[in-house]
C-alpha cells in the first residue's frame, strides 16, 4: 500500500477510469494544458488528448450543462468546478437538469456525471472564494453527495462515482490536496453510501466529514490522554443519502454526540444530523447534541478574523468538555 | 418534399392542432393540471425542420411547449395525453406532466421548464455524438426569449469552439411570456445575435412549411456534414397565450387576426388543393376523422388509464 497525496489519488482514479472506458472524459477550467489548479488532472491532456480532457471557457453554467447533456447519451464526464463558490453558476444545470431528469422522465434518462469541486476556507481567500456549500447539495433529491476525508476515499469514491448511473457531487477541500495517506495498490472502489468509524470510543460520538474528520481525530486523542474521555469518531464521507443506521448505532452506544462542520450552522450538516438523532434514537441520549461550526458571516479576509470564524479541534474539545460538565 | 409527403405532413399538422385544442378543453375540465403551453400557430416550425431531419434518429430537445415535438419524433399521442392526465401509462409515468414529456426510445430527450436550460444540454448531446462517431445530429427547439439567458451565449461559444453537430431552432413567436421581443431584447433579429460567435445562421418565415423545409434542409445538411453548429430563426406566432393562465392582454386582437391569415395548416391545405392533391371535402373529413381518433383512442386511453401507485412515489429518484 503506497502513501500518496490526495491530488495524486484523484489523478490516479481519473487516469484508471479513462483508460478503462473511452466514454469517460474530464472537463473544466485549466484542467488540460495547465494540468489543473490542484493537479488532479495533471498529465491527462498529454495522454488522452483535447477531445477527452477539455479545457473549458470560464462558463460554469454552460460547460456543466454540456457535460450533463453528454451524459444523457452515455458519456461519463468528470466536471471540475475550480472552486465551489463558482458552482452557484452551475447549480441550475446540476439541480434542474442532472438531479431531476431521471425522475421527471419516469426513469427513461439518467445523468451519470461527476461534479468535483474544492470548497472550504483556505488562506485569506475572502468571502467569494471560501464558501462551504455541501449543505446546499445534500438537500437536492436525485443527487448523490460524497466528501472524501483522505486519499484512499478520494481515490475510491471518485472511481465509484464515475461508474455510478446517478449524478454525484464530490466535495473536496482546498487545504487537503497535499494531504498524504495510504491508498491500496490494487484497484479499489469505495461504497458511495454509508459512513466509517475513524476511531472507536465509548463516551461520546464526534461526527465529522472531509476536513472536520481530522479535527475530530485530533480532539479525540487529546480528550483521551488529557481528560480520560473516550470519543468515537464517525466519518460521514457520504452526505446524501446520510447513513441513518450508522448514526443511530454509534449514538446508541455512546449516548452523546458532537457534530463538527466547517459550514455555518443554519440549515447545515449539523442540523440534519441532530434531526436524524432525534428521529432515530432520542431516548438513547444522555445530553443534548452539540454542533461545532463556523460563524454566520461571509468569510472575512483578515487572518485573525478568518481564524475566529472557522472552528478547529479546540472547539470540538470545548464542546465535549461542556457536554460532560467540565467546562 | 413530394406532394405525398406534404399530404402526410398536413395530416400530422391537423393532428397536432386538434390534439392541442383537445388539451385546452381537458384543462378547462380540470383533467389536466399544472401549467399547459400550447402549440397552435407554430406547427410548420417543428414539422418543417423535422421533415428535413430524421425523426427518431436525430436527438431532439426543447422547452416546455413540447407535446408536438415529442409526437413528431414518434411518440404515441395516447402516451403523451396520458402523461398530461398524470397517469401511470404516461410517458413519464405521471411524474413529468405537460412541461416534461420524454421519449428516449424515439430520441426525444425531453421538455425542460427553465427558459434556455436545454441550450447546453443540446450541445452536450452533440459532444456525445461527436465522440461516438454517429451520423445523428442534436436539435434544440427553443423560443426567442431563451436567447436572453446567459447559457445561450455560453453555449453558442462552446458549440462553435468545438465544432459540435447541433442545430438550434429558434421559434420566434414574438413574445417572452407576456413581454414583446422589442421590449425585452436590444437586437430583435435573433439570427444576428449568433454572428458574434461565428455560428452560421439564417432567418425565414415559420408559417409556410415549404419555406421552413428549404431552410431547414440547408441547416440540417450543414450540421450533419460536420461543418459545426447552425442557428435557424423561424418567424411564427402562437395563437393562444403563453400558458393557460395568460389572457393575452399584452397584444391586440388585430395582431392576432393578422397572423391567423397566415395559418400554417391553411397555407399547406390551399397549396395541396391548388395542386389537385386534396379537396376541401377531404380536408374537412380529415379534421373529423382526427377528432374522432383523438376522442376514441387518445382521450379514452388517458381517461381509462390507472393513476400512479403512491407506493412508488420514490421510484426513479436514484438509479
Amino acid at each position: 500500500m503506497a502513501e500518496i497525496m490526495y491530488w495524486e489519488a484523484l489523478l490516479r482514479a481519473q487516469d484508471e477510469e479513462m483508460a478503462r472506458d473511452p466514454m469517460v472524459i474530464c472537463m473544466g477550467e485549466d484542467i488540460g494544458v495547465a494540468g489543473g489548479t490542484y493537479k488532479a488532472t495533471k498529465g491527462l491532456f498529454e495522454k488522452y488528448g483535447e477531445k477527452r480532457v477539455m479545457d473549458t471557457p470560464i462558463s460554469e453554467g454552460g460547460f456543466t450543462g454540456l457535460g450533463i447533456g453528454a451524459s444523457f447519451l452515455g458519456v461519463r464526464p468528470v466536471i471540475e468546478i475550480m472552486s465551489v463558490n463558482f458552482a452557484w453558476l452551475a447549480m441550475d444545470q446540476m439541480f434542474n437538469s442532472a438531479a431531476k431528469v431521471r425522475y421527471m422522465s419516469g426513469g427513461q434518462l439518467s445523468a451519470p456525471c461527476v461534479f468535483r469541486s474544492a470548497g472550504g476556507a483556505a488562506h485569506q481567500l475572502g468571502a467569494q472564494h471560501s464558501a462551504r456549500m455541501e449543505k446546499v447539495f445534500m438537500g437536492i433529491a436525485g443527487l448523490r453527495v460524497v466528501t472524501p476525508s483522505n486519499p484512499k476515499q478520494a481515490y475510491g469514491l471518485l472511481k465509484s462515482a464515475i461508474r455510478s448511473n446517478d449524478p454525484v457531487f464530490i466535495n473536496e477541500h482546498e487545504l487537503m490536496y497535499n494531504m498524504k495517506g495510504e491508498v491500496p495498490d490494487s484497484e479499489y472502489l469505495h461504497p458511495l453510501e454509508g459512513s466509517e468509524i475513524a476511531r472507536t470510543g465509548s463516551d461520546v460520538t464526534l461526527f465529522g466529514y472531509n476536513i472536520s474528520v481530522h479535527w475530530c481525530l485530533k480532539a479525540a486523542e487529546i480528550l483521551q490522554t488529557q481528560h480520560g474521555i473516550s470519543a468515537e469518531v464517525i466519518d460521514l464521507y457520504c452526505l446524501s443519502p446520510l447513513d441513518r443506521a450508522g448514526i443511530r448505532k454509534s449514538v446508541s452506544k455512546t449516548h452523546r454526540a458532537v457534530i463538527a462542520e466547517e459550514d455555518e450552522a443554519p440549515v447545515g450538516v449539523g442540523s440534519e444530523i441532530i434531526a436524524i438523532i432525534n428521529e432515530e434514537c432520542f431516548f438513547e441520549l444522555d445530553a443534548a447534541p452539540v454542533r461545532v461550526h463556523s460563524a454566520f458571516v461571509p468569510q472575512p479576509y483578515n487572518h485573525t478574523l478568518e481564524a475566529a470564524a472557522i472552528p478547529d479541534h479546540d472547539d470540538v474539545i470545548r464542546a465535549v468538555l461542556k457536554l460532560f460538565g467540565k467546562a | 418534399m413530394t406532394l405525398d409527403d406534404k399530404k402526410r405532413v398536413l395530416q400530422e399538422m391537423v393532428l397536432h392542432r386538434r390534439f392541442e385544442e383537445r388539451c385546452y378543453q381537458a384543462y378547462i375540465e380540470r383533467k389536466i393540471g399544472g401549467f399547459l403551453h400550447l402549440y397552435p400557430g407554430q406547427e410548420a416550425c417543428c414539422n418543417g425542420v423535422m421533415e428535413a431531419a430524421r425523426p427518431g434518429h436525430d436527438y431532439v430537445i426543447t422547452g416546455y411547449r413540447d407535446h408536438i415535438h415529442a409526437i413528431k419524433c414518434g411518440s404515441d399521442p395516447k402516451v403523451v395525453m396520458a402523461e398530461l392526465y398524470g397517469k401511470a401509462t404516461g410517458s413519464s409515468k405521471g411524474r413529468g406532466g405537460s412541461m416534461h414529456i420524454f421519449d428516449a426510445a424515439h430520441r426525444f430527450m425531453g421538455g425542460y421548464a427553465l427558459v434556455g436550460g436545454p441550450f447546453p444540454l443540446a450541445a452536450g448531446m452533440a459532444k456525445a455524438i461527436q465522440m461516438q462517431g454517429g451520423d445523428e445530429i442534436s436539435i434544440c427547439f427553443l423560443g426567442d426569449a431563451a436567447n436572453n439567458q446567459g447559457v445561450f451565449h455560453e453555449t453558442m461559444n462552446m458549440a462553435k469552439l468545438w465544432n459540435l453537430p447541433v442545430l438550434f431552432v429558434c421559434e420566434n413567436n414574438l413574445y417572452g411570456i407576456g413581454t414583446s421581443l422589442d421590449r425585452s431584447t436590444a437586437v430583435v433579429d435573433q439570427y444576428k445575435r449568433v454572428c458574434a460567435y461565428g455560428v452560421e445562421a439564417a432567418q425565414c418565415d415559420g408559417q409556410d412549411i415549404d419555406v421552413v423545409y428549404e431552410h431547414a434542409k440547408v441547416a440540417v445538411d450543414h450540421v450533419r456534414s460536420g461543418k459545426g453548429p447552425y442557428f435557424l430563426e423561424l418567424m411564427t406566432y402562437r395563437y393562444r397565450g403563453h400558458s393557460m393562465s395568460d389572457s393575452r392582454g399584452y397584444r391586440s386582437r388585430e395582431e392576432e387576426d393578422h397572423w391567423k391569415l397566415r395559418d400554417p395548416i391553411n397555407i399547406l391545405r390551399d397549396k395541396l388543393i391548388a395542386a389537385g392533391k386534396l379537396t376541401m371535402d377531404e380536408f374537412q373529413q380529415l379534421e373529423r376523422n382526427t377528432d374522432a381518433y383523438i376522442e376514441t383512442e387518445v382521450i379514452a386511453f388517458a381517461e381509462s388509464s390507472p393513476e400512479p401507485d403512491v407506493s412508488e412515489l420514490e421510484h426513479y429518484v436514484l438509479a
